[in-house]
Parts: structure tokens; C-alpha cells; sequence
């Protein structure tokens, strides 16, 4: 068991006073080489709970622990790529690939051996001296995966990273993020709202209830791999899948208050 | 018109001759107002009067002392403002703490008129050179570290924590990445505080001097030479505009990866 997260519970300060309970009583483990995803409705502390397993934000109960050691701040053990552009803007895709490799002060040609497997590897040859703002969105996210991967941790936390990309770009990044996993299996947990998405990466999809976050169902994917895009339209997916927008549906309907 | 659309960009040519267009007109009222006689030429000079200020007092090394000793007093005031403000301003804009501790103190000083502390520092410093620093000092200090602080909070926090699961520290994450982050938004405000510490290195030569382009154009005042005060108007805002280049220029330069 690499990660195990047990009665995380998460609340914010409301302001108007009182709190929100983001997250309760959520315990789940995930195994090494494993590739989980977390689905929910918007708004039910999925990315949080992803912020808290990178040390980024406190659970206000409960623990989590990375190797049997409790987690007490982010560490480059837990690599991140964000929804949101997070490369250094100063820095050119080679250095920003670069950018934890030279924290841990490795040899440079280590370092450059590193890096330049990793621009090949996200199809960036081209672009390794180009700065951010000459990179279109999906471009970017390569630099951003390639950096966390660059660093190999122990594993990798994917917060909605192809949530703001187009949806044919999504479906690159997508095969991209299989045919990198397939080489080396490193161990990911990836929160989605897209269900086609999550079913196409997972071993196991974790459907969360709609606000307070809970584990609603944790379902294996036993699609066989290696997978590419085309399994959507499989059988075996479909029937997966309707299994699980049967979940969300009511979870929707539950955070929106509709009569169900 | 292509020419009238907001937010359009136009070409250069048309955006050069609208600023001619604009910068000649003034020129021709002035000349018209003065050459015309419709103004008395002792309060508004003639043109070819500051023309011939300027080729006198530049030939025969009074202009030039009068700008040396005018941007020495600028430049060591601004530097000294800036190598505090920034470092200050980093610090206060990446910990909520330091903010809390400075910014009431910062604020209030901050609306104090600078001209209100000008008799005081005659007072205590006299009318040299360190009384002048001290007026431009005050006058931009303040507004720069509360510019600095603001560039640095608006870095998305993302950012940093991106460089915390890449193996930054708390504190490394200051320089390694606040820091770099925030550079053209410090240059921009070091660019436009560059401007008011011009305009309190006039004041205070205004009050109490005895060189600088203020002193020469309140000498002037007092001779009714107000070609000469047109001159130091003049060279002033040449060198504004001059500063103000430099800064574009090192921005464009070595922060051209910013947005």
C-alpha cells in the first residue's frame, strides 16, 4: 500500500460564519503501479482532497500517509500537475523541465540526460527553448506532466489537467498520458469530472457523493490494456459507464437540489 | 474608419503622425500665441528665446553641470528607495505576516505630503545634497514598497505550489519563484516611481538648493528669464522621457518572456 488516506475530513471557514464540511470521513488506499481516478459532481472536494494528499492544504481530521509516513507538507514524493498553467513563465521548457531535478542537485549531465528523454517523450523536440507564453494550452501540459514526471516521485497527483484544453486536444493528452504511463507504471491518482476519461486511464474509478465529499463506490476498470481511445466505444466500456452516470446522476441532482 | 475602433491596433504610420500631429499644433499655438503677439513674451518665451537658452547655457557647460547634479540627486535617491523597497516589498507581499506588521505604518506615511516634511528635513540635514535624497527618498519609498507588495501577492498560488512538489521550500520559494514571477511587474513599478522622484527632486530644489535644474530655473524666476525656466522645463522632461525609455528598453530586453 503506497498511499492510505483514513477519515480525512476537510472544513472551511464559512464567511458569514460557521463551516462548510468539504470533505468527511473519506478513507480509501491506493497500491503501487496503481492508476486510480476520482470522479464526483463539481464542488465535491475531489481537487481538495488531491491538495491535502500533496501536503498543499491541512485535513481538519483524519491522516494521510505516503509510505507508511504520515503526510506533513508537500514533498517532491508527490509530483502535481494542475488544472490550471503552472509553468514558470521565466523559464524555457528545458528549464522548467529541469526545475526539480536541480533542487536535488543532480550531476548536469544527469540532469540534461533527464530532461531531454522527457521533451521527447511529450513531443516538444521543437520547443525545448521556447518560453511559456509560445505554448498553446495543451503544449503547456506536456511541459507541466513532463516536469512531474521528470522528478520521479513516488507518485504522480493529476488535478483536472486536461480540464481546460479543447476536447480534441483532451483526447491527444490523453493517449499521450496512457502511452507514458504504459512504459513505466508509475503510481497516479487523477481527478476528473469526465467519465469517459476516467474509465480510458483507470485501473479503478473511486465515485465520490455530491457536497460533503464521501466515497460513494469504488469500481475496478478491468478493461484490458494497453488501451487507446477507441475503447469508448466498446461494449465493456458503455456498460462501465452507464454504471457510473447512474452514481453521479443522482449525486448531481442531489448538489443542485433538484426534486429528484 | 478602421482608425476608430476600440481596442483595435492601428499601424505605425498613422499612430506616428497622429502624434506629431498633436505635438506640432502645440508647438504651432505656441509659436502663433508668442510671434503673433497675443501673449506678453516676458511670461510666455518665443520659441527661437529657449532655442538660444538651451545653445548658450549647453555650450558653455552650465546646462550640463545643472543636469549632473540634478541626476545624481535622482539617481542615488531612487537607488537607495529601490534597493529597499524591493527586498521589503517581496517579503511583505509573500508573507501575510510581514504585510500585517508594516502596511498600517507603511500606509500612513505613505499620505503624508512629502512637501510637509521638507522644513523638517532642513532642519535636520540642511540644504545639501542628503536633504534632497531624503525628499526623494520619502517621496518614493513608500509607494514603491507598497507596489512591490502588491506585484508579488497577485502570484497565483498555484505557482508556488507547483515548485513545493518539485522539492522548493517554503522560503526558497520566495526567490525561486515570487521573485522571478513578480520582475516585470517590479519593473514596471520602479518605471513609474523613476517619474515622481523627478518630480520631488524639483520640489526640493525648489525650496532650498544651490545647483540643479530646479535652483537654475528658480534663479531664472527671480531674473524674469522665463526662457530659462522653459529650458529646465524642457531638459526635465527629456530626461523623464529618457529614464522611462531605459526601463522599457531592460523590460522588452531581458523580461521579454512575460505576457
Amino acid at each position: 500500500m503506497l498511499l492510505a488516506a483514513d477519515k480525512v475530513r476537510l472544513e472551511f471557514p464559512r464567511a458569514k460564519g460557521g463551516t462548510v464540511v468539504a470533505l468527511d470521513d473519506v478513507t480509501f488506499s491506493v497500491e503501487p503501479n496503481e492508476f486510480t481516478v476520482i470522479v464526483g459532481p463539481s464542488g465535491c472536494g475531489k481537487s481538495s482532497l488531491l491538495y491535502l494528499i500533496g501536503g498543499l492544504h491541512e485535513p481538519t481530521a483524519g491522516s494521510i500517509a505516503l509510505s507508511g509516513k504520515p503526510v506533513r507538507g508537500p514533498g517532491p514524493d508527490r509530483g502535481m500537475v494542475f488544472q490550471s498553467f503552472t509553468l514558470f513563465p521565466w523559464l524555457t521548457v528545458r528549464e522548467n523541465i529541469a526545475f526539480g531535478l536541480r533542487q536535488k542537485s543532480l550531476p548536469q549531465p544527469e540532469i540534461s540526460a533527464i530532461v531531454e528523454r522527457y521533451i521527447r517523450d511529450v513531443g516538444l523536440t521543437e520547443f525545448a527553448d521556447a518560453h511559456p507564453k509560445q505554448l498553446s494550452g495543451g503544449m503547456k501540459q506536456r511541459v507541466a506532466l513532463a516536469r512531474a514526471m521528470a522528478n520521479d516521485p513516488e507518485m504522480l497527483l493529476m488535478d483536472e489537467p486536461f480540464g481546460s484544453l479543447d476536447s480534441q486536444t483532451r483526447m491527444v493528452m490523453q493517449e499521450l498520458l496512457l502511452t507514458i504511463w504504459e512504459q513505466q507504471h508509475k503510481t497516479v491518482l487523477f481527478v476528473t469530472h469526465d467519465i469517459d476519461e476516467a474509465i480510458l486511464l483507470g485501473d479503478r474509478v473511486i465515485v465520490m457523493t455530491a457536497r460533503p465529499g464521501r466515497i460513494k463506490s469504488d469500481i475496478p476498470i478491468s478493461l484490458p490494456r494497453p488501451r487507446n481511445p477507441d475503447i469508448v466505444l466498446s461494449q465493456g466500456f458503455l456498460a462501465i459507464k452507464r454504471a457510473i452516470l447512474d452514481l453521479l446522476h443522482e449525486e448531481v441532482i442531489r448538489s443542485l437540489a433538484l426534486p429528484g | 474608419m478602421r482608425l476608430l475602433r476600440p481596442l483595435e491596433p492601428i499601424q505605425r504610420q498613422p499612430a506616428l503622425v497622429a502624434g506629431c500631429l498633436i505635438g506640432g499644433t502645440i508647438l504651432l499655438a505656441w509659436a502663433l500665441a508668442t510671434y503673433g503677439g497675443m501673449v506678453r513674451t516676458d511670461f510666455l518665451p518665443e520659441p527661437h528665446k529657449v532655442i538660444t537658452a538651451i545653445l548658450t547655457y549647453g555650450s558653455d557647460g552650465r546646462l550640463l553641470e545643472a543636469i549632473w547634479v540634478s541626476s545624481r540627486v535622482v539617481l542615488l535617491g531612487f537607488l537607495l528607495s529601490a534597493l529597499l523597497s524591493i527586498p521589503i516589498g517581496l517579503f511583505m507581499g509573500s508573507f501575510r505576516l510581514v504585510q500585517a506588521g508594516l502596511e498600517p505604518t507603511i500606509n500612513f506615511i505613505r499620505y503624508l505630503p512629502v512637501t510637509s516634511m521638507v522644513p523638517l528635513l532642513i532642519l535636520w540635514l540642511g540644504i545639501g545634497i542628503e536633504q534632497k535624497i531624503a525628499v526623494i527618498f520619502i517621496g518614493t519609498f513608500f509607494q514603491q514598497v507598497i507596489m512591490v507588495t502588491d506585484v508579488v501577492a497577485r502570484t497565483p498560488k498555484d505557482l508556488v505550489y507547483a515548485s513545493y512538489t518539485l522539492g522548493t521550500g517554503r522560503f526558497s520559494a520566495v526567490f525561486r519563484v515570487l521573485l522571478p514571477y513578480a520582475l516585470p511587474g517590479i519593473c514596471d513599478a520602479m518605471r513609474i516611481t523613476m517619474g515622481w522622484a523627478w518630480t520631488y527632486l524639483v520640489v526640493a530644489e525648489l525650496v532650498a538648493a544651490n545647483s540643479g535644474l530646479g535652483y537654475m530655473s528658480l534663479q531664472a524666476m527671480r531674473g524674469f528669464r522665463v526662457d530659462i525656466i522653459f529650458m529646465a522645463i524642457l531638459v526635465i522632461g527629456f530626461l523623464g522621457m529618457i529614464s522611462d525609455m531605459s526601463f522599457r528598453l531592460v523590460r522588452r530586453r531581458l523580461l521579454s518572456w512575460a505576457e
